[in-house]
């Protein structure tokens, strides 16, 4: 079953299809652990955590930031149901340093009143921006 | 008979609302074919994510989720989708009759949830309480709006507030059949479909987490799919409404010039008539 003829990948948002294609693997963030797909694999749901999408086309790599959602993996084919994804260079750096700042100190400085898994996402996120930026 | 003057004036009056209806026209079709490009982009993503959810439902059977239980207190509550502005035919009353004319509806059990100002002030005239109002949204429907409708409502459900959650918006079938349509979005009721090919469909984490990490998400979905099928579905009402609207002047019009020449004909006979008589009356 592992060979790489035409393991096809979907990324949907709300807004666009994002990413069609055939692929030779996939790699992204889960809840449980990063994870590496490769044609072939048990079917399996999984929930997105904010991290990088790595995608290895036959020509070469591709990254993408990917913030939430939650994919669905078949032998044949593997569907993301993205909410939020963006290219590099749709992302803004200054805008992701910003925010990283932001909840960095949200959660050094937290009270009774923080609510600490949305600056945990919220820094989660911004990570995932800068990284697939460089 | 009506003088030349009057029928002149009324013409006139018609033809300016005629051009603004003509100009409305454009601009709302303008806006369907955008509209509409968004609501196909959406569908994609919908169809997927319903396959997804049918085909956990199907796997877990008949799990004691919280999700898919009615609430045992509380009232109905209905996000109702209509638009900010007027002069779209019968698409807010459409959509608004779902809600106030519903049998089995009383207003004192439901909250409505109002988008759009038009369905809001039609609800609240029937004696609905308005819950929460974001007419704003309907300018430009996004989907972190609907994930923001959908964690107040998931909160309201959860603290025992509400027990059914239903969406009340205006399905966009093609440019000129829009219907209006009820769904229930909570407790989730989706067809339990086979499983895909008998492969066995297996989740991280287990089942119940996945169900609740996914059910939010997939309402925001139909929360979202609703907003901008109800944009396309107003775009398109509004130019079927201002395209009759624009035939209904040219008929006017073309009635009024009848009777303006008619009119004139009539005064230059008599005024003929007067001239011969008065010639005569002189010879």
């Amino acid at each position: 079953m592992a060979e790489n003829n035409g393991y096809r990948l979907r990324v949907v948002t709300p807004e666009r299809v994002f990413y069609e294609g055939d692929v030779e693997m996939v790699e992204f963030n889960t809840t449980e652990g990063e994870i590496g797909v490769l044609p072939g694999h048990i079917p399996l749901t999984v929930i997105i955590k904010p991290g990088i999408l790595v995608i290895t086309e036959p020509e070469g790599k591709k990254e993408a930031a990917l913030h939430a959602g939650f994919a669905e993996i078949l032998p044949d084919g593997i569907t993301i149901l993205a909410e939020i994804v963006e290219w590099p260079e749709e992302i803004d750096g200054n805008r992701a340093e910003a925010a990283l700042q932001r909840a960095r100190e949200r959660i050094a400085n937290r009270d009774s009143q923080t609510d600490l898994a949305r600056a945990e996402t919220a820094l989660l996120r911004a990570m995932a921006r800068i990284e697939v930026l460089k | 008979m009506a003088s030349m003057r009057d029928i002149k004036r009324r013409r006139s009056s018609i033809q300016s609302t005629q051009q603004i209806t003509k100009a409305m026209k454009l601009v709302s079709t303008v806006k369907l074919q955008r509209a509409r490009g968004g609501a196909e982009r959406s569908k994609s993503y919908f169809t997927c994510m319903y396959d997804t959810v049918s085909n956990i439902l199907a796997r877990v059977g008949h799990v004691e989720h919280k999700y898919l239980m009615p609430g045992k207190t509380g009232k109905k509550a209905v996000i109702l989708i209509s638009s900010n502005r007027g002069l779209a035919g019968g698409y807010n009353n459409n959509v608004a009759k779902l809600v106030t004319r519903n049998p089995e509806w009383k207003p004192e059990d439901v909250l409505v949830y109002a988008i759009g100002s038009k369905g809001r002030d039609i609800a609240a005239r029937a004696g609905f309480e308005i819950r929460e109002d974001h007419p704003e949204i309907m300018e430009q429907p996004a989907y972190a709006d609907a994930m923001f409708l959908t964690n107040r409502l998931l909160k309201a459900f959860e603290d025992g507030e509400i027990s059914e959650i239903y969406l009340a918006y205006t399905a966009f079938k093609n440019t000129v059949s829009h219907i209006p349509t009820l769904i229930k979005l909570l407790p989730v009721e989706v067809e339990a479909g086979e499983a895909q090919d008998g492969a066995m469909m297996n989740f991280e984490p287990a089942d119940e987490e996945a169900l609740d990490l996914i059910i939010p998400k997939y309402i925001a979905s139909l929360i979202y799919g609703g907003l901008v099928e109800a944009l396309a579905s107003e775009n398109g009402a509004r130019m079927q409404a201002m395209d009759n609207a624009t035939s209904n002047a040219e008929e006017l019009i073309d009635d009024l010039a009848l009777m303006y020449n008619r009119a004139r004909q009539s005064s230059i006979t008599q005024e003929l008539t007067e001239i011969i008589a008065g010639a005569g009356a002189i010879g």
